[in-house]
């Protein structure tokens, strides 16, 4: 099977401090994996690699077939392609729920304003804050807030998803509303690339699990033998800290 | 040592009506002084009669403040003009130099002052010689436009409040195509009609264009181009490519450090010597560059202000929905940044009104500047406080509006909750 995203040899630096090290990564369409390790492991920065919200230095990373360069046009068409998730929402306050949803569709994919609302009210529906559509995300809660941002995403027709750290920054009892839609998400057979923490969830969906630490990608395996039985003693020291 | 008892809801029956008597008594005291010169402690000690309104408005003030007294206009006073010793002297100060200060600017405004005649003579008050305003009325106005022509001018200045009345009763939609219209063909119109010189209208060079009509078209330009011109420039501040920014910057730094007095002399009398023989430039156009050039580099920085407040994840979320440079900004960072900068925008734009009198430098009289010339008039010597009072009152009242306005725009596009 062809695959969607390709890493090869990915470094990255932040000035001399390497923060990817020789990462290779493959993803086949519809499938979940889900990256863990310590914070500080540069789990964000790789998938914030895939939409290029970070530059790479060395390696290539190809997506849907075509190579993250420093072509912007590229660029453009290939973050329209990649839907992403981030741990603070990053919903545009200065805009209702409705018009965050469907501002990207009008201006990037240029559907008519009464389509682009449309396939708004569909997404929200289906993220279940169709009732929130005319607010304003100040008024919402947490919950809402991040479930309204991966309907934002969602607009867009993605062919993959990034999810960086959704739940973090979530009291509690809203966690799991924003993981009921991304685990709804996922049996609608979305390709999706999530960091997180959560393991319950990570159990449920994930086809494989990547464990990072220090910039390097420590351990990638099936979801059951990863936590069944890990190979490296790295990942056997995480996984009893966090489970 | 209990000897007064500090006052509490216990004895709020006797130190209320005693302390409201004695403040009354000190304000009273400073009304009559002030309106009549009459002093009523007259017969005390001269030191003890000046000082006893504020010694006896402190104990006054000391009796009433009963905390929780049960009445909350009492209250309310306590807590916002008397809550210590120090604020209650602080607040009767406050309140005797208001008192003592109505009559005489009742005298000089209305009550001595001269309303009606032709000539300085007529002024025989002590007041202010408002015959001087009168008489120049025409002149403050249009300069030395010629009044046969002055229509001209109204029809322009007419025809955009119309338009701008209609354009804040229309639908949305339309009032689109209005501000379009404001923005891009009504400026171009009313400075045709002005100036003139087609369509069978007497040609009126900009030298004799004056008055506050001439404040209004300075910053009405003014403003319309230094605002775009203004948002770019931080945008290029902000550039990741270096030509574009280190461009900017040295623009924004260029013009910030230079007095306007300077630009608008050098606008005048050093840029036609580097034009090529023959060709001209209107003065008033080149003043109009300059002000909205000097303008814009502090526009600017106050724009700049705004982007950089913004969180990095808006710029992050727009790039990560696939928008490019110009979609981001424009409908993403600009509208955040720009309404958080709005009083900053404000102060800006008040700043470029009040600063248009400088365009006396290169000859050109605006308000302030007519006020000048007719102050030196032979015939109407000694008139510079009338003049200056009336040109104070006028900007006043165009900065206080552009203010209130920039405070609504404000209150409207506040989404947060």
């Amino acid at each position: 099977m062809s695959k969607i995203i390709e890493l090869k040899r990915v470094n990255k630096w932040f000035d001399k401090f390497q923060v990817l090290k020789d990462i290779d990564l493959e993803v086949s369409p519809q499938e979940k994996i889900v990256i863990c390790g310590p914070s500080g492991s540069g789990k964000s920065t790789l998938i914030r690699c895939i939409n290029r919200l970070e530059e790479h230095q060395e390696g290539n990373i190809i997506v849907d077939g075509t190579e993250l360069s420093e072509s912007t046009k590229n660029i453009e068409r290939i973050r329209a392609e990649v839907g992403m998730v981030f741990q603070q929402f990053n919903l545009f306050p200065h805009l209702s729920i409705l018009d965050n949803c469907s501002l990207a569709p009008i201006w990037v994919k240029k559907l008519p304003k009464k389509t682009a609302e449309e396939v708004a009210m569909n997404n929200l529906k289906r993220v279940q804050i169709e009732d929130q559509a005319l607010k304003f995300p100040g008024q919402l809660s947490g919950g809402q807030q991040q479930r309204a941002a991966i309907a934002r995403a969602l607009c867009m027709e993605p062919k993959i998803m990034l999810f960086d750290e959704p739940t973090s920054a979530l009291d509690p009892e809203m966690i799991k509303e924003v993981l009921d839609v991304m685990v709804d998400l996922a049996r609608g057979g979305m390709t999706m690339i999530v960091v997180t923490h959560e393991m319950g969830f990570a159990k449920e969906v994930a086809d494989y699990m990547i464990f990072m630490d220090e910039g390097k990608i420590v351990e990638r395996a099936k979801t059951k033998d990863f936590f069944e039985k890990p190979k490296s003693e790295r990942t056997k020291l995480f996984l009893s800290q966090i489970l | 040592m209990n000897l007064i008892a500090k006052p509490s809801k216990k004895n709020i029956k006797t130190y209320l009506p005693i302390g409201v008597v004695l403040v009354s008594f000190s304000l009273l005291d400073v009304f009559i002084n002030a309106f009549i010169s009459y002093n009523i402690l007259g017969f005390l000690p001269s030191q003890v009669s000046y000082f006893s309104p504020l010694i006896l408005g402190f104990i006054g003030l000391y009796l009433i403040r009963i905390d929780f007294s049960g009445f909350s206009s009492l209250d309310n006073l306590n807590k916002n003009i008397n809550s210590s010793n120090f604020n209650a002297v602080l607040s009767l100060i406050t309140l005797f130099i208001l008192i003592k200060s109505i009559p005489p600017l009742l005298n000089w405004f209305v009550l001595e002052a001269n309303f009606l005649g032709n000539s300085k003579e007529d002024c025989t008050g002590d007041g202010a010689c408002w015959v001087f305003i009168r008489v120049w009325f025409n002149r403050f106005m249009y300069g030395l436009y010629p009044d046969a022509e002055q229509w001209r001018i109204n029809t322009a200045f007419i025809m955009l409040f119309i338009i701008v009345g209609i354009s804040f009763f229309t639908s949305e939609k339309l009032k689109k195509y209005f501000i379009l219209f404001l923005v891009f063909v009504f400026p171009f119109l009313g400075i045709k009609l002005i100036s003139g010189g087609s369509f069978g209208l007497e040609y009126v060079e900009s030298a004799a264009w004056g008055g506050l009509s001439l404040t209004f078209i300075i910053s009405a330009f003014a403003i319309l181009f230094c605002f775009p011109i203004g948002v770019f420039l931080a945008l290029g501040r902000r550039s990741s490519l270096p030509a574009i920014k280190y461009i900017s910057i040295g623009f924004i730094e260029l013009w910030r450090g230079v007095p306007l007095i300077t630009v608008l002399f050098m606008s005048a009398v050093m840029f036609p010597m580097f034009l090529p023989d023959g060709t001209f430039i209107d003065k008033l156009i080149r003043v109009l560059i300059a002000i909205t050039l000097f303008e814009a580099a502090y526009m600017a920085e106050v724009v700049r202000g705004g982007l950089q407040a913004l969180p990095k994840g808006q710029y992050e979320a727009a790039k990560s929905l696939g928008m490019g440079y110009w979609k981001m900004n424009a409908l993403i960072i600009l509208p955040q940044a720009l309404k958080l900068v709005i009083p900053g925008i404000a102060n800006t734009l008040l700043a470029l009104v009040k600063d248009t009198p400088l365009i006396f430098v290169v000859g050109l009289m605006e308000l302030a500047g007519m006020i000048g010339l007719a102050k030196t008039n032979p015939k109407w010597l000694g008139m510079a406080m009338e003049g200056y009072v009336f040109a104070g009152l006028v900007f006043w009242v165009i900065c206080y509006a552009m203010s209130r306005y920039s405070q609504n725009l404000e209150k409207k596009l506040r989404t947060e909750r």
